[in-house]
């Protein structure tokens, strides 16, 4: 069939297509506007359905899927509601660079603009919330439009984008393309290899590096594994320290001796205190977020900054730069390692004092929590949780909150692709969908998201899209009763009051988990933790972990909003007093 | 894009921006498909970025080809975000800074050009001296019958402004402006 013409219907065409990309699964729900591709879904076994509860859950499990595995995740809903319920997705995707195929239904071409029955502009919608999108109004366009959108999906910085399909074209009978090698489109020509001189600038002045640090970020897991394995070698050749973004953890492993933490709002002493006071800075595949940098004005003052990153608009946005490397990761690292190999510095004595200064920062043990015999701290559950399942095949969601940031800080990842989480946009929500499509995609693995008592109850509805195909993900809810961080954030900036962040009416998690035909498991004792947590690991089915933790802890370190990495709240400074006086009276005035 | 705003990166800490902003012509070239205007300008409400003119029009009919020219003030580093944002669009090829080529040619500004239509109504002295001034401003006459002018006019911004602002009290009724129309001088293309 491939490297042929056929006339086939649109929605012949459309799953043809799919085919023809390699897709295997696929997230959706049915309605009026997509009924000729479910109907052709129904007649073939090639590419298997997963039908959700709620078109948000798909595109999250889409991208839990892509991230897990590199390859693109496909959407299909239909219409209107069905377009817009996956809006949240879309614009999450787009913040994390995750490629996603959205096919939306539309209604037919002859009713656009009539404000008929589930219409709505989705391609004006979700313009501002993909990389790119389509209407398609000739059959005969479909299958170039869907090869096109799987090519700038997957391509330069990963991203979603969205094929809205009227009802007539999905019905029309139209010729069918297969993928071409030879690309077409001349606008969108995204650069891998960097600019060799600007890369041996690079190595010169890292070579030059007293106190040098390397900062890498998601693009190094979405350039691919041979990405990650490569940034080790720089690292292990120059002895660098190391610190990561929230979406660059496993990248570097968390037990390598360079290894330094996570950086940013809640990131480790050592690695944020080196940010600050480096003098060569190595950004790879990160883009100086907020919540990376503190107070822009008084970021790394006395540093010279290399970024490298494939898209030209995340280069000198936020920070400037002294030199910008514009490429792919995996292309511009075995250029950097190939020419600090032939360099042959070997001579690690100038940076020696400051990896002495990096293990005073260390000493500070900015992590630690105060133990408890009787309450689980949270901290702890995810310590335990770690413990006992980091010697299996294990992937690790969460959704978004206090219990995200402690996975970040006490979840050790070695791996890259094993942890998904909702850094750029930071939805709630997102962990369980994205859990069920890691687990589509592995099977076998152990697929755990770490949740929040609020978050989890915002894509609950999936339990029985877990049931339904078996699949036994592990939902482990820190649950303390509040929205921790946002209750977090008013006791630091809003003067304590505590305005609807505590929950009063919880449902029975346990009771939740039955209710879906999944199995529920609660925990309040720091002494049967162990169990719960074996016994959660060794349940064939969907699990819902109730775990009840210390109502009040608090995520620390934290670089309090508008402050510089040099000061952070550390746990044991956090006092009262600190907390409440954690902005000045100029910075209180302006809330 | 309030970033530019506050320097900080936080609402809690805000101060003011001190870089001093610049105004610019940009050319874009673009595929001429739907929605390619709407993600432009969309991308300029979005990121909160300013539009002072807009003009568009299909520059070469059988490649599909659209160029876009538009007026915006920034702040330097805001306008590098500008172009490296415009360039990201799938369907655009090629953004040129037409004031940063200027100045690399050695010139002032770019040429830019404007037309307007300016419609005058008005009865004996009033409209002869309209007539009078439109010829000073080598402006055309292009519809007239007793009651009233069109005059078409083509010129730098300065100019029309200037045009309009002495036809107003000799009965100015309706003006039409095309926006800026834009390019670098010398044989150098785009």
């Amino acid at each position: 069939m491939a490297g042929k013409q056929m006339e086939m219907t649109g929605a012949e065409i459309v799953l043809q297509a799919l085919k023809d990309n390699g897709v295997k699964h696929m997230f959706g729900y049915p309605g009026g506007a997509v009924l000729p591709i479910y109907d052709e879904l129904h007649q073939q076994d090639d590419i298997e359905h997963i039908l959700v509860r709620h078109e948000q859950g798909a595109g999250h499990m889409a991208e839990g899927y892509a991230r897990s595995t590199g390859k693109p995740g496909v959407v299909l809903v239909t219409s209107g509601p069905g377009a817009t319920n996956v809006v949240t997705a879309l614009q999450d995707a787009l913040m994390d660079s995750i490629p996603l195929v959205c096919i939306t239904g539309q209604v037919p071409t002859s009713l656009i603009g009539s404000d008929a029955f589930q219409e709505c502009d989705t391609v004006g919608i979700t313009r501002p919330c993909t990389k790119h999108n389509w209407l398609v109004k000739d059959v005969n366009q479909l299958a170039r439009v869907i090869h096109e959108a799987f090519r700038i999906a997957t391509t330069g910085r990963p991203g979603p984008v969205v094929v809205d399909v009227p009802k007539d074209v999905q019905f029309a009978t139209g010729t069918y393309t297969p993928p071409s090698p030879v690309i077409e489109q001349k606008s969108y020509q995204p650069k891998l290899s960097g600019d060799l001189e600007k890369i041996r600038a690079a190595i010169d002045l890292m070579a030059t590096a007293r106190r040098p640090i390397i900062y890498s970020g998601g693009g190094v897991i979405n350039s691919g594994r041979e990405a990650s394995q490569l940034l080790r070698e720089l690292v292990e050749l120059t002895g660098f320290p190391i610190t990561s973004t929230l979406m660059g953890l496993g990248a570097y492993p968390a037990s390598g001796k360079n290894w330094m933490g996570m950086l940013g709002m809640h990131g480790t002493y050592e690695a944020n205190m080196a940010m600050h006071d480096c003098d060569v800075m190595i950004c790879i595949g990160a883009r100086f977020d907020d919540r990376i940098t503190g107070r822009l004005n008084a970021f790394s003052p006395n540093s010279k900054k290399i970024h490298i990153d494939i898209d030209p608009s995340s280069i000198n946005k936020n920070v400037r730069t002294d030199i910008g490397i514009l490429g792919d990761i995996g292309h511009v690292l075995e250029d950097m390692v190939r020419l600090w190999r032939a360099s042959k510095k070997t001579d690690r004595s100038q940076i020696e004092g400051w990896w002495t200064q990096i293990e005073k920062w260390r000493g500070r043990n900015s992590l630690a929590y105060p133990a408890n015999k009787d309450v689980i701290m949270p901290q702890y559950a995810i310590q335990r949780l770690y413990e006992l399942t980091k010697d299996r095949d294990t992937y690790i969601t969460t959704e978004v909150g206090q219990h995200q940031m402690w996975a970040a800080q006490f979840y050790g990842f070695e791996e890259p692709n094993r942890w998904m989480t909702s850094g750029g946009l930071g939805t709630m929500g997102y962990g369980f969908p994205a859990a069920i499509g890691v687990q589509v995609a592995h099977r076998d693995s152990l697929v755990i998201d770490i949740a929040g008592d609020a978050s989890i109850q915002m894509c609950i509805q999936e339990m029985s899209c877990a049931v339904q195909y078996q699949l036994p993900v592990k939902i482990f809810i820190l649950n303390n009763q509040y929205m921790g961080m946002v209750r977090q954030w008013q006791q630091l900036l809003h003067g304590n009051r505590l305005s609807h962040s505590y929950t009063e009416s919880m449902p029975d998690f346990v009771m939740l988990a039955q209710a879906y035909g999944g199995v529920g498991i609660r925990c309040d004792k720091p002494a049967d933790l162990d169990d719960a947590i074996m016994k959660m690991i060794d349940t064939p089915g969907p699990v819902i972990f109730d775990c009840r933790v210390a109502a009040l802890a608090n995520c620390f370190p934290m670089i309090p909003s508008g402050k510089a990495h040099n000061e952070m709240l550390l746990p044991d400074e956090a006092t009262d007093e600190a907390v409440a006086n954690a902005i000045d009276a100029k910075g209180r005035a302006l809330v | 894009m309030n970033a530019q705003h506050q320097p900080t990166g936080s609402a809690y800490f805000i101060a003011a921006e001190t870089a001093r902003p610049e105004t610019h012509t940009l050319s874009v070239l673009v595929d001429n498909e739907p929605g390619v205007l709407a993600r432009v300008i969309g991308l300029f409400s979005g990121r909160g970025y300013n539009i002072e003119s807009l003009t568009v029009s299909e520059t070469e009919h059988e490649a599909h080809l659209s160029r876009i020219t538009i007026v915006t003030t920034a702040t330097p580093n805001v306008l590098e975000q500008v172009k490296s944002q415009l360039e990201r669009i799938v369907p655009v090829h090629r953004v040129v800074d037409l004031t940063v080529r200027a100045a690399e040619l050695g010139h002032e500004k770019p040429l830019e050009r404007e037309l307007a239509l300016v419609k005058v109504t008005g009865t004996s002295d009033n409209r002869v001296e309209a007539l009078r001034l439109a010829d000073a401003f080598r402006a055309q006459v292009i519809d007239a019958n007793t009651e009233h002018f069109i005059f078409e006019i083509t010129g730098r911004v300065s100019k029309i402004e200037q045009f309009i602002a002495i036809m107003k009290p000799l009965g100015l009724v309706e003006i039409c402006r095309t926006g800026i129309a834009a390019m670098n001088r010398g044989p150098q293309g785009m």
